[in-house]
């Protein structure tokens, strides 16, 4: 009985030795990975064998033993969060919208801001024909809308520093997919899968909510001229 | 001396809006031979084909910047007493700084008023 025993944990023993050389094996390889980053999945099954392994550890393991367990939470928890972000959304549609939407207001600005310079300019003409506190008072109103029109530099630079973080962001996500594995980028974008209701001859159309037909101003390429509204208002058939 | 308000200023700024607030704001002051560049490089080229009493340059520009000009303006043994007025949204201490080293004859900050621009062109040119 000893005998079978001692036996017993002698071949477990070994046992153990060989899934620590596999162990080892494997961490190894995703050390020497080229690329230098770890799939997230591959880590946690790596965690999960260590945890897995081995029966008899000290106090000081058991420490370390809880401290890879919350890592490995940790780990499956910010993979589910960054499924439940829809991290293919956040590339293919929030970050080029939210640029674009940034580089109509720059163009916006600058329209409106040359629009105003036109008439200052033309205010400048009149004052060349006056005299007097006229022409003085004239000359201080058309200095301050210059100096005022300086706001469309400004703001202009300023976007244009946000859409260079909206850009790091956007490199951010895909380092992030690509360390978390294809799998994560996945999930259909949610506008790809907007609700549908059955229309009483079979077919299918679009649910659209109230929410949905919040938009804001429209960028030029996406907007319907006031031609087009009228025409779908009152044009032929309506 | 009397400041020759005869003589060429060259404006330097990638923001067409900004050209044009510069423009109208040295037409005021009554300096209304000014030329326009886009960014550092077509400014230099315009500098060593005409001859300039001042340049008013952007910082931020592509591809040459506003502190690039400037080294090269101060590098030129042809260009490099010509007064440089940086004029630009950059704050920075380090910017200020690195423009002074570089020869920078004075430096306005975004937004700026006409009263900042005619101290600095004072500053610069002499009494006018």
């Amino acid at each position: 009985m000893a005998r079978g025993k001692k036996k017993q944990k002698a071949s477990g023993g070994a046992g153990a030795r060989v899934r620590a050389a596999e162990l080892r094996t494997r961490i190894s390889r995703l050390r020497s990975r080229r690329d230098g980053t770890v799939p997230a999945k591959d880590a946690v099954a790596v965690v999960d064998d260590i945890l897995a392994a081995g029966t008899r550890i000290s106090a000081r393991s058991r420490k370390l033993r809880a401290e890879i367990r919350r890592l490995s939470d940790f780990i499956h928890a910010a993979r589910s969060g960054i499924v439940a972000v829809r991290t293919d959304e956040v590339k293919k549609e929030f970050i080029p919208t939210a640029t674009d939407e940034l580089d109509a207001i720059i163009e916006a600005t600058a329209v409106a801001t040359n629009d105003i310079m036109d008439a200052t300019e033309t205010i400048d003409k009149v004052m060349g024909t006056l005299t007097g506190d006229a022409s003085a008072q004239l000359m201080d109103v058309t200095t301050k809308i210059y100096e005022a029109c300086g706001f469309q530099d400004i703001t202009g630079q300023r976007i244009t520093k946000v859409v260079k973080a909206l850009k790091q962001i956007e490199e951010r996500v895909d380092a992030m997919v690509a360390a978390f594995g294809p799998d994560v980028d996945a999930r259909p974008a949610k506008t790809a899968g907007l609700a549908k209701a059955k229309t009483t001859d079979g077919g299918a159309k679009k649910l659209i909510t109230d929410a949905d037909l919040l938009h804001g101003p429209q960028l030029k390429s996406a907007a319907k001229t006031q031609e087009e509204i009228d025409a779908l208002l009152f044009g032929p058939g309506r | 001396m009397a400041v020759d308000k005869n003589m060429k200023v060259l404006i330097v700024d990638d923001y067409q809006t900004m050209l044009r607030i510069l423009r109208n704001l040295l037409k005021q002051l009554e300096f209304l031979n000014v030329e326009e560049a886009k960014d550092g490089s077509t400014a230099l080229a315009l500098l060593r084909k005409e001859k300039f009493g001042l340049v008013i340059s952007d910082w931020n520009m592509e591809p040459m910047t506003g502190i690039q000009l400037l080294r090269e303006v101060r590098a030129d043994p042809a260009l490099k007493s010509i007064p440089f007025i940086m004029i630009t949204a950059e704050s920075k201490s380090e910017n200020v700084i690195t423009a002074k080293e570089a020869g920078v004859s004075n430096y306005i900050v975004k937004p700026f008023n006409s009263e900042t621009l005619r101290a600095k062109l004072v500053s610069v040119l002499g009494e006018f």
